[in-house]
This record gives C-alpha cells, structure tokens and sequence, in this order.
C-alpha cells in the first residue's frame, strides 16, 4: 500500500469522471437504444433483471366492443366510487345544516341514529368501489403477462472478498492480540448497559411496605354501606337476599378490595351453615358478609342462586357455597372468599369488627405470610 | 453529466426531462427498474399477509386520529356530555373523552368503531397468514427468521390489542384490567414487585391508563413497524414462494411484474380491504362502551368477554383446576399462572421454533422456495390441525357461559366437556387429518396412472362394464400414465384439462365472434407451449424437479 495515489485529482491533473454507474451502457450505445421499441426496451431491462416475459395476452383489442364494454364497467366503477365519497361529504358536513342533527338522542330511528351507519356505508361503498375498479382494470383492461424471475444465491466472490476485509479490519485493529482492550471493553459494555437500565428502577415501588396488597378500609366500627350512601339495620333485608355494601369512608364505594356482600341466610340455610373453622362468630345472627372479590383473578363475584347457596363468578365461573364458609366448589377459584366480622353500633347499624382477617382477592406468591 | 441528456432517444416531454433531472441527483432508475420489475406469484393464500399489513395502516390512521380527543387519565370527572343516561355520573377522564368522542365528535365514533374493526381484522388476518404459512411450508429455509419476525408480530399484535381494550376504562375493560392485574400478581416470587411496577402500587392507582397509553400508541407501534419493515425487506430479498407448477423452479417466481399488474391488484385490496372496515365501522356496532358504565370494582357485566383473539386465555384460565401449589414457608404459586402465563408461554414458544423442530425431525436442511401442498406433509399438516383445534377449542370454552345459557346447559357440564375434549379432540383430529392427507394423496397418484374418469361407461364384448378414464399425458404397454407427480394440483374433472370450451362472452347477446374465440384457445394453448419449451436455465443451472410436462423429478413428499 502507498500513501501516493497516482491517479489525478483536487492535488492537480484532470478530473475525469469514473464509469456510469449501473446498467451496461457499453453494451449498448445511445444510438442502438435509440433504434429499438418502447416494448424491447422493457423487455432488455427486465431480462437485465434477471425476468424474462414468457406470454403476454394483451388484453381486448383497441376499439373493440369487448374493450368499449370492459372501459364502460370500470368507469362505471370509479364513477360510483366519486358519488358515494361525495354522499359521504354532504352527510358529514349536512347534518345539522341542510340535514338534521347528528348528536345523540333518545329515541331511536332519528337522524343521529343513521349519522354513523351512513358515514359508514358511504365510505365504505366508496373505498371498495375504488379497489373494485383498480382490480378489473387489470384483470379485463391491462395485458396478462406471464414472467418469469431467477432467484440467485449468493456469490462465493462476495462472501470470500467481504469476510477478508471484515478480518483484515479487525486483525489491524489489533483487538485479538490487546486483551487488556478487550477487557476493558466488555467491563465498559457491562457497566453502560446496566448504567442505561438504571432509570427504570423508579418503577420499583416496596409492595411489603405498609401492607397495602394485605388491607382494606375495613376496621372496628366502620359502618356498613350501600352504594347510595345509607347504613342498614338487621331486619332490613329479607332473608335469602344479598347487598353490595362497602366501609363507610371516603371514597369507600370506589375502593377496589372493599367490596363486601352482606347476606341474609334463610333459615333452611342456617340450618346447614358451617363456617370456617374460628370464625363461627364472625356472622350476626342469620347475617354474614363476605368479600366480593373472587380469589381467582378479583373480579367481583355477582350471581347468587339462593336455591343452592351458590355465589358464581361471572368470568371464570368459580362457584362459592356460602354456607360453608363460601368456600370454593366449582371452577378455578382455590380459596374461599374471605369472611367479614359484623357487628351492631350503639344506634344498631352493622358495622365490622376488623379488617378483614386475611388478604382479600386473588392469590399470590407471598399472601399467606401477609 | 449522464450521456441520456445529450444523447439520441433523449427524453423530449417536460416529464421526460424531469425524470432524467432526477435521476441525475440521485441515480435510481437502476433500482426504480428492478422494483418494477420485480415478479410476483399469484395465489389468493398470497394476500392474507397484505391483507395484515393493509389493516396495520388502517389502524396507524385511525388510531392517530382518535389520540387527537382521548385523554389517558384517571382523574375523576363528572360527565356531562351529550349522553344523557350518564349525564351527572362520576367517571375517569379516560371514559369521559371516550364517551365524547363517541357523541361529541363529528364522525367520532365511526373512527372509534374503524379502529376497533380494524384491530380485530389484523390479527385475524395475521393467524390466517400464519396458517397459510405453516401449512405450505413457507417457513422452511432460508425463512426461518421472517416466521421468527412473524411470530414476535403476532404476540406484539395481541398485546397492541390488549392494551387498546383497556384504555376507555369502561366497566368492561376495567374487568378486563383487573384479571391482568391478577395475572402479574401471579407470577411466582417477584409477581407483588411485579405488579407495583407495572400498576405503582395496589390496583388500579392511577397511573396504570396513562401508562398502557404510551405503550399503545407509542412502544408497540413502533416496534411492530420497524419489524414489520425487516419481515418485508427479507420477503424482498429472499423473494416469494410459490406453489408448483409449470415452469416453477426452485431457481425461479413465475408471476406478474410489479407494474403495473401486481400494483394494480395489491392498491385494489387496500382499497378493498380499507372499504370493508369503514362499512364493518358503519353498520355494525362494536363495544358500545356507553352501555358498560364507567369501571367500578364492584361491578360486573354479565358475559363480560375480551376481544376474540384474547378469548383463548380466557378459556384455558376457565378450564384450567384450582390447583394452588403450596410450597414449604408459606408460599404458593396460584393455579392462575399455569392458564395465563405458562401456556401461553409453551405455546407461541413451540410456534416460534417450530421451523428448527421440523428442521430436527426430518434432517431437511435445504433451502425450498417451492411451496408444498398440505396433503404431502401429512405430518406437519395434522400436527398444524391439531393445534388449531387445541387453540379454538380454548376459545369457544371462553365463551361456555354464552353457550351454557343459550342452549340451557349447565356450567359445570360445560366446563367438563371443555376438559376432556381439550384432551380427546387434538389427537383424534391428528388422526382424522393424517387419513384424509393420504387419501388425497393416493387419489392424486390414481388419476396419474389411470388417468380422469370421464363418466362414459362402456360396456366391453364380454359383457363388462368400464368407466373410460381419460389418460393425462402418455401412456405405456399397459396403459398407465408415467407422468410422476410434481407436487402440483392433479387435475380431477375433465373441465380442468380443456374438456369444455370457453364461454362467449356477452350477457344478453354475444359480444365476442365465436370464431374469434376459438382462434384466440388456440393461440393460448400455443403461448403454453411456447412456455414449457422455454430453457429455464438462463442462469446455466439445469432446471429441476416439479414438471411434469417433461416427467421430471418427482418431489418426494417428506414428512
Ligand atoms: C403484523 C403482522 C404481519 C404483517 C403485516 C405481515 C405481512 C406480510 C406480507 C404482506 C407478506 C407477503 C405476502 C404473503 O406471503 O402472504 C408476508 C410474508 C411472510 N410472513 Fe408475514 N405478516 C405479519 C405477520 C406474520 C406472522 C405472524 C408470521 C408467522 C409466524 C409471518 C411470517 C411470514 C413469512 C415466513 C413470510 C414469507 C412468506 C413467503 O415468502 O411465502 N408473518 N408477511
Ligand atoms: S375471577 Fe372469579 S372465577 Fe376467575
């Protein structure tokens, strides 16, 4: 190699432009290309390409009356694809102009009511009529060619001549033979990666801290609500129905975990009622109250079928007798919903004794140590 | 200066000139002619894949669209919109806007109805073109890394719609939220970290919407695009597929050039594609949000389901037995990690390596471009329809309340028939599918040798009665084909082989002479020829396999 290139440049001597790039110009000089068709010429730069065209089946005859029929249809086409745009338009910018209101009312079979079907229908028609039209253009309108493309594999030239110079770049750069670079490179690679990666550490958040997966509002003496905000008495429900309460604080109906569902047993039921093991108590006379939220995944349990004592689950159907503790007989659900303690305050309203004794919802690795 | 300017046959219109202006800045009439010129197959099953990418920019649209009125946040907001049955309820920001833009705006919630359309277009299209994929065996080398890409599109085109879903935060996708919340939950060890990273704390706080936010409109679209950029530039590189056929080589694509045929046809499908989502977005309604309510945790609809593609994990979460594992120390790992987090693991897992299984199996390491009917991998092929059964199976179960309440069924019935056919169905449909692969096959290879049954019977001297088969190609001493089958379609009637003329053309009267007709068949048949005759080799490579025309090496169909 020489610092000295010989050939001429900015440093003096004539500038003289390197081969044309691309296609064999050398091959075919202007004057032969200027003598050939248009379709020769498409045919020499395909067949450059590495595409031969095999059989053209040009399509209906100039003039003809399969080429007027065929230019009629697919006019016809593209020509109701402009109405119904247009249509689209004039529904959009009409209603509540020249057209009636689009906005929402209450009764059905109004303008506003057919304002989303229309803009529907009319883009719709519009945009399909558009690829309609494109697509018989080529099948009835455009030559049918038939061409054929080489696939190549790769050249053994360029792999021999690209893996040297990718070789010869690294073996000058020394970097095989400077271990001390190399080590001290992959030490900085480690140390920037896990510098870049840092940041995301602010999502982390201590889950065991304060126990907030382990708790609710629930505590001594919080009241029992409905959604509406009023408190109940025993004797309020009749026996064998169920009400959603939550704990009387603020935001107490918004609260994710605290959802509880106060059930009046009937007497058939208290009969047979075997509550969990320590938790006879927890009941107020033929009154028990339980999580609403499913252990499976924590969506909250809904159905009540009083002839079975059943409590379902409407997304996974997991199944919870309440009179036994809601414990789970169907489906996917492992726990039994977790049991709130009731009580009376002085003006006889229910109220909970504690929080819930155990974590509310759905499983997790650690809940039984929470 | 390029010599074009000055040269004879230099362009003489202002467009002319201009073009050669242009290219004299940047030089791409060479690239711009090998675009043009690039051959396209021609297969139905062939734009299943454009179909996915249409529906992508439908979605690009649309969604920007939507992004200019939604606000992603969980700030609590009295509505007061133009919906008079929530005027006065308390609701997040999110739902607030949603519910404007479904009212509010001109034309919103079409857009809204468009994209969500959209969405559930793209990953259908996407599992279609996933199918078509496996089944031909398109995936074989040098493909292995597109199905990689595909496969990666696949999972990040479900997550883009799992996180769409949840972003109105009405009471349906509220649910939806809280069982992914107990999904991450779920996880083993790290699932309490997990979730306080994901959500900032215990669900739902209010970071969780804002967040799934950037991740919708930001993070997967990104990455989706810049994939699917690298799944096209290789599908150019290593060119298309094909199916055999006559002149269809390993070496070569026998199609259409890209202008103006294949451009015509593929804009036409957008078009088509695009129309069919705006009149699904018009004329049928798709998650009426209003009629959900905002989320409360105390609520639920009844039926509540995710968007079809979710629906298996639904399923495999309803199926799957409450089996917590209680492990020493008070640990458990719940029965909902296996249904949610392991299956679906195992199975896009066993989806993405699919291809270096089979590689495994077989010892096939060759590079194929030539597609293979279903029937000659009888393997493969059952194995694909024994996992489609396993994945639907799993779906329709994610609807078995539906289904239990519509045809009074019970549940719990339900939920058993769910298990056990999840067991049962996918091998015997592996059994079924093999039968009717050979079967196929051993039809094709009768009509070979013995040629199509014409439906003319002949009674012999000796009072035998024969069907006479019409022979495909030549015959020896006994009467049997020797043409070997190539892996194409047999033809099986005898339309197929030119039995039956073309019809004239023409509606109430001919608008075609029949005379002209029959000249332009005969003509056609000679074009065919002048096909076959051609030498495929221009490359100096001897042609090879899949032509039965010239009796040339028979496929061996491996499996
Ligand atoms: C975002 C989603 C996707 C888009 C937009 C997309 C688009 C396309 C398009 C337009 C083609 C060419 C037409 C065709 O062969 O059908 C193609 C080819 C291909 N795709 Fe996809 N695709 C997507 C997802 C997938 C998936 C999920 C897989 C498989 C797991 C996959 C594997 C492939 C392969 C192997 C090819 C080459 C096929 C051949 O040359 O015959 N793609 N894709
Ligand atoms: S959330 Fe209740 S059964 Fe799954």
């Amino acid at each position: 190699m020489t610092t000295h290139d010989t050939r001429p440049g900015s440093a003096g001597g004539a500038d003289t432009p390197g081969p044309l790039h691309g296609g064999p110009d050398d091959d075919y000089t202007p004057e032969q290309l200027a003598a050939m068709s248009r379709d020769d010429l498409d045919r020499l730069g395909a067949r450059y390409d590495g595409v031969q065209v095999l059989h053209v089946d040009p399509g209906p005859e100039p003039g003809s009356a399969l080429e007027r029929r065929y230019v009629r249809q697919v006019g016809a086409v593209f020509m109701l694809a402009g109405l119904a745009a247009f249509a689209f338009v004039v529904v959009y910018v009409g209603s509540g102009w020249f057209l009636p209101d689009w906005e929402w009312t209450i009764d059905a079979g109004t303008w506003s009511s057919l304002f989303t079907p229309l803009l529907g229908l009319l883009m719709g028609l519009s945009l399909t009529l558009v690829g309609v039209g494109m697509v018989l253009y080529s099948k009835k309108l455009l030559p049918h060619e038939t061409a054929v493309q080489d696939k190549h594999d790769g050249s053994h030239f360029d792999r021999v001549t690209t893996g040297a110079t990718l070789v010869s770049g690294l073996h000058k750069s020394g970097l095989a033979r400077r271990k001390l670079i190399t080590r001290s490179l992959a030490f900085m690679g480690g140390g920037l990666g896990l510098m870049l990666l840092m940041p995301l550490g602010g999502l982390l958040k201590n889950p065991n801290t304060g126990n907030p997966l382990g708790r609710t509002s629930w505590a001594q003496g919080v009241r029992l609500l409905r959604d509406d905000g009023t408190p109940i008495r025993p004797g309020d429900q009749v026996p064998g129905s169920l009400e959603t309460v939550f704990p009387a604080v603020t935001g107490g109906n918004r609260e994710s975990d605290a959802a509880t569902m106060l059930i009046r047993l009937r007497p058939e039921q208290v009969a047979v009622d075997r509550p969990r093991e320590g938790q006879a108590d927890f009941g107020y006379g033929d009154y028990v109250a339980y999580s609403k939220i499913c252990t499976h995944a924590g969506c909250p349990v809904s159905l009540y079928e009083q002839e079975t004592s059943r409590i379902l689950c409407p997304c996974h159907q997991s199944q919870f007798d309440i009179t036994q503790g809601a414990k789970p007989i169907f489906g996917p659900a492992t726990r039994a919903l977790p049991q709130l303690p009731l009580a009376l305050d002085d003006e006889g309203y229910f109220v909970a004794r504690s929080d819930y004794i155990e974590a509310v919802g759905p499983t997790y690795w650690n809940r039984e140590r929470i | 200066m390029a010599r074009t300017a000055t040269a004879p046959g230099a362009p003489t219109t202002r467009l002319g000139k201009a073009a050669v202006d242009f290219d004299d800045r940047l030089i791409v009439a060479g690239p711009l002619r090998r675009t043009l010129n690039k051959v396209f197959p021609d297969h139905w099953s062939f734009l299943l894949g454009e179909i996915a990418l249409y529906s992508f920019i439908v979605l690009l649209l649309s969604g920007t669209y939507l992004t200019f009125f939604f606000d992603a946040s969980m700030r609590e907001v009295v509505y007061n919109g133009s919906y008079a049955p929530l005027r006065g309820v308390e609701m997040s920001a999110a739902y607030d806007s949603a519910l404007d833009l479904s009212f509010d705006v001109r034309g919103g919630l079409f857009m809204r109805q468009v994209h969500h359309w959209a969405a559930l277009l793209f990953v259908a299209s996407i599992i279609l073109h996933l199918l078509r994929i496996f089944f031909t065996g398109a995936f074989r080398r040098p493909r292995e890394t597109n199905w990689l890409i595909g496969v990666g599109l696949l999972v990040l085109a479900i997550l883009e719609g799992a996180t769409g879903y949840t972003l109105p935060d009405d009471l349906l996708s509220g649910t939806g939220l809280r069982i992914i919340s107990a999904i991450i939950l779920a996880i083993p060890v790290i699932g309490t970290w997990a979730h306080f990273a994901v959500f900032g704390g215990d669900f739902p706080g209010e970071l969780i919407i804002g967040r799934f936010y950037i991740v919708h409109v930001l993070l997967i679209p990104a990455i989706l695009l810049a994939l699917i950029a690298v799944h096209m530039l290789m599908l150019v590189k290593q060119k298309h597929t094909q199916f055999p056929g006559p002149g269809r080589t390993e070496h070569n694509v026998v199609g259409n050039r890209l202008f103006p045929t294949f451009a015509a046809k593929a804009g036409g499908l957008f078009f088509v594609v695009f129309g069919v989502i705006a009149m699904l977005a018009g004329l049928v309604q798709i998650n009426p949000i209003w009629l959900w309510g905002p989320y409360n945790p105390a609520q639920v609809s009844a039926a509540s389901q995710p968007d079809w593609y979710v629906m298996f994990l639904d399923g495999s979460t309803r199926l799957f037995p409450a089996w917590d594992i209680n492990l020493p120390g008070d640990y458990t790992i719940p029965a909902l990690f296996w249904p949610t987090l392991i299956l679906p693991g195992i199975l896009f897992t066993l989806l993405a390596l699919y291809p270096m299984i089979e590689r495994k199996l077989t010892g096939d390491t060759a590079a194929h471009h030539l597609l293979q009917r279903p029937r000659d991998v009888p393997v493969r092929t059952s194995l694909g329809a024994m996992a489609v059964t396993f994945y639907f199976w799993l779906m329709i179960s994610g609807g078995n309340d539906v289904i239990a309440d519509k045809f009074q069924l019970s549940l719990n019935a339900m939920t058993w028939v769910g298990r056990l056919g999840l067991v049962i169905l996918p091998p015997l449909v592996y059994v079924i599918t093999y039968r009717i692969c050979l079967g196929l096959q051993k039809h094709d290879r009768e009509v070979l040798e013995h040629g199509i049954e014409t439906g003319v019977i002949r009674r012999l001297p000796h009072g035998e009665f024969i069907e006479v088969h019409q022979p495909l190609g030549p015959v020896d001493a006994h009467g049997h084909g020797q043409l070997a089958y190539g892996g194409a379609p047999v033809p099986k009637k005898m339309n197929q082989i030119g039995g039956a003329r073309r019809a004239i053309r023409g509606f109430f009267t001919p608008i075609e002479e029949p005379t002209a007709v029959e000249l332009e068949q005969r003509r056609e048949a000679r074009g065919l020829a002048a096909a076959e005759d051609r030498d495929l080799t221009t490359s100096g490579r001897p042609s090879e396999g899949g032509r039965p025309s010239e009796g040339g090496k028979p496929q061996e169909p491996r499996d």
